[in-house]
């Protein structure tokens, strides 16, 4: 009775190694304050001149703002107090909007969700369906064109390809009408919630979105192919024709659940990369999201906005690893069990 | 290199060279045996050969086009012209030619992604051998150090670093640098971990061997041909890199890149008036040199790595 009572508080390994991602995760997420802090601390001149910049501002308000920052307690005690404002959604005031960077970020994250969700999911899905059939018939016809034009893809700066689109789709080119508007969420005096305005969203949404797709299907093409390439030779595989199993039942029921295993960790580790093409994309295509705020932000340059879209950005890509071991666990039973 | 050290040496060695000769002489053959190999690679002699052309171009155009052909009050063609017999590439949009912007443009590009790779792989070959090298909590700080960088959204996080650094040519490869090292960490400290549990290492410690000894004489020549490989590829990712961070509006203003081109292109409105010649010569120079890089890459990849020959 004793041993069994001591084995049931014991962890199990799958528990153990959980909670050591939990902590990392809380770690990283602990760099990032830390970094946002002392970055912050570096910049040239003080935060309260720079909020006046470029106006004339009496010195005692200078001060009074100054007082507001805590600039004048020790270090310690800013970081404390920072911590404190950025645990409670304060980040700051923005030197470009003048009003609390949380709200001016609130209003912008939809439009990114909305557009890295749809070419997320567009370009997982015809990127994984490339790499199999890609591996799956190596060194065919197929396969050497959707490398070639992956390793293309993956070669180019994916707000390149924004622009070259934009240039022809958008704009048009001689003797050939732009179809799509050249950028924004919406056309103006457009009722968002009508069927028309979904229509109009959705015309607006095309471009980016296309661009965003064509970017990332690269990536996931190469990924697929190489995992499936490294358990085609596997002695599994083997057996499994062995037992008169047909190539299409051999491929889908035994090599390609394998081969997703390290592809699914992969496309929520890439969750940085997709971020980039947000920043860039959004620019080229004046989408009104957080990728459009930072290259605001980075113009004026607005420091409270930077440190505040880069503590979201960092956030969210740690919150999609812990996901993606959540799930590794879940799809892989030697790690589930332990 | 990565061969055994048992390996017989050949007899047309005479006998009476120093261990080190023996050394050099046997390194001169895995190098030309290498080589030998990647030969016989297409893409990678493909690459190797773009790689050549423009580097060749980068290094040698101040002797044909000078530079006061980037001066801006110098310049002598219309706005936004078409590519013509004066202007091969067109014009700017203030007239220069964009076939002189493209071939400077060479020199930056080129040199930030170089340097960026410089810092890099210093960074990441230096970890990764503490790490794999010493073991212990040296390794498991680094690694946290690592997994940190590893995670961080690269480009906001190198926006962040450059906007507070300011633009300047070096500013950029160091942000590019400090950014992308940890691919090169983590490949550097397998490689490391594995060469240091080999008996060979254990003889030469009990022969008094201190670390710096058997990190510079066993170590690191045995995890060279790895970093090698890594670098190259390091160094398309640099110049992508170095592209983002000019087309948002962080590169050296004084200085012309590729990636700067495509800025002053697109808040131009180049796009917009279909000047495509000023958007596609930056553009395709970009693309041609990280695909060659790229190529070159796998190739040495596949030469050096024998985990991935036959592949």
């Amino acid at each position: 009775m004793a041993a069994i009572s001591t084995r049931t508080f014991r962890p199990s390994a799958g528990q153990r190694r959980l909670a050591a991602k939990l902590v990392g995760a809380a770690l990283s997420l602990a760099f990032v304050l830390v970094f946002n802090f002392f970055l912050f601390r570096v910049l040239p001149g003080d935060p309260a001149k720079n909020l006046t910049r470029n106006r004339l501002v009496p010195a005692e308000q200078v001060q009074v703002l100054r007082e507001s920052f805590g600039l004048g307690k020790p270090l310690s005690q800013q970081f404390i107090t920072y911590v404190g404002d950025v645990l409670t959604g304060d980040l700051g005031i923005s030197y470009k909007f003048r009003r609390p960077v949380s709200e001016v970020i609130a209003e912008r994250i939809w439009p990114t969700v909305l557009l890295l969700g749809l070419s997320t999911i567009l370009s997982t899905v015809i990127g994984l369906w490339i790499g199999i059939r890609g591996a799956w018939r190596r060194g065919s016809v197929f396969d050497r064109v959707s490398l070639g034009a992956s390793l293309t893809l993956y070669a180019m700066p994916e707000f390149w390809l924004g622009i070259l689109l934009l240039m022809v789709f958008g704009v048009g080119v001689e003797g050939f009408p732009g179809l799509f508007p050249t950028g924004g969420l919406s056309s103006p005096n457009t009722e968002l919630a009508s069927p028309e305005g979904i229509v109009d969203v959705a015309r607006h949404l095309f471009l980016p979105c296309l661009t965003l797709t064509l970017a990332y299907i690269a990536e996931y093409a190469l990924v697929m192919r190489s995992s499936l390439l490294d358990e085609l030779g596997e002695d599994y595989l083997t057996t499994a024709r062995a037992k008169g199993l047909r190539d299409a039942l051999v491929l889908r029921r035994h090599a390609v659940p394998n081969a997703l295993l390290p592809t699914t960790t992969l496309i929520f580790l890439n969750l940085g990369f997709v971020v980039s093409g947000a920043i860039t994309i959004e620019t080229v295509y004046s989408w009104p999201g957080l990728g459009l705020l930072s290259y605001e932000a980075l113009r004026t340059p607005d420091y409270p906005l930077l440190q505040g879209v880069f503590l979201l950005f960092s956030a969210a890509v740690i919150l999609a690893n812990v996901l993606a071991d959540l799930l590794y666990a879940r799809l892989d039973p030697r790690v589930r069990t332990g | 290199m990565t061969r055994p050290a048992t390996e017989t040496l050949p007899p047309s060695l005479p006998p009476q060279l120093s261990p080190r000769a023996i050394v050099r002489a046997r390194r001169r053959q895995a190098a030309a045996r290498a080589w030998r190999e990647y030969r016989r690679s297409p893409e990678g002699m493909i690459g190797l050969g773009i790689l050549v052309v423009f580097v060749a171009a980068a290094v040698f155009v101040p002797l044909f086009i000078p530079a006061s052909e980037l001066d801006v009050t110098k310049a002598t063609g219309t706005p936004f012209s078409p590519p013509s017999a004066e202007f091969p590439l067109g014009t700017d949009e203030s007239g220069r030619s964009v076939l002189a912007l493209t071939l400077w443009g060479a020199r930056v590009s080129l040199l930030v992604g170089f340097l960026a790779t410089v810092i890099s792989v210093v960074i990441g070959s230096v970890v990764g051998i503490a790490a794999g090298h010493f073991g212990r909590w040296t390794d498991s700080l680094l690694m946290r150090v690592t997994d940190w960088f590893l995670v961080i959204p690269f480009l906001p996080l190198a926006i962040v670093l450059a906007t507070v650094l300011g633009p300047s040519l070096a500013n950029i490869a160091f942000v590019i640098g400090i950014t992308s090292w940890p691919g090169t960490a983590r490949i550097v400290r397998a490689q490391a971990l594995a060469v240091t549990s080999r008996p060979y290492i254990e003889r030469a410690r009990a022969l008094g061997a201190g670390d710096w000894h058997l990190i510079s004489r066993h170590i690191l020549p045995n995890t060279v041909p790895l970093i090698f490989a890594n670098t190259v590829l390091i160094v398309a990712v640099a110049i992508l890199s170095e592209t983002t961070l000019a087309f948002l509006g962080l590169g050296d203003p004084l200085r012309v890149s590729w990636g700067s081109m495509l800025d002053s292109a697109f808040t131009h409105g180049a796009a917009s008036i279909g000047a495509w010649w000023y958007l596609v010569a930056p553009g395709v120079c970009i693309l041609l040199v990280v695909l060659a890089f790229t190529m070159v890459g796998q190739a040495l990849e596949a030469v050096l790595n024998p985990r991935l020959r036959g592949r």
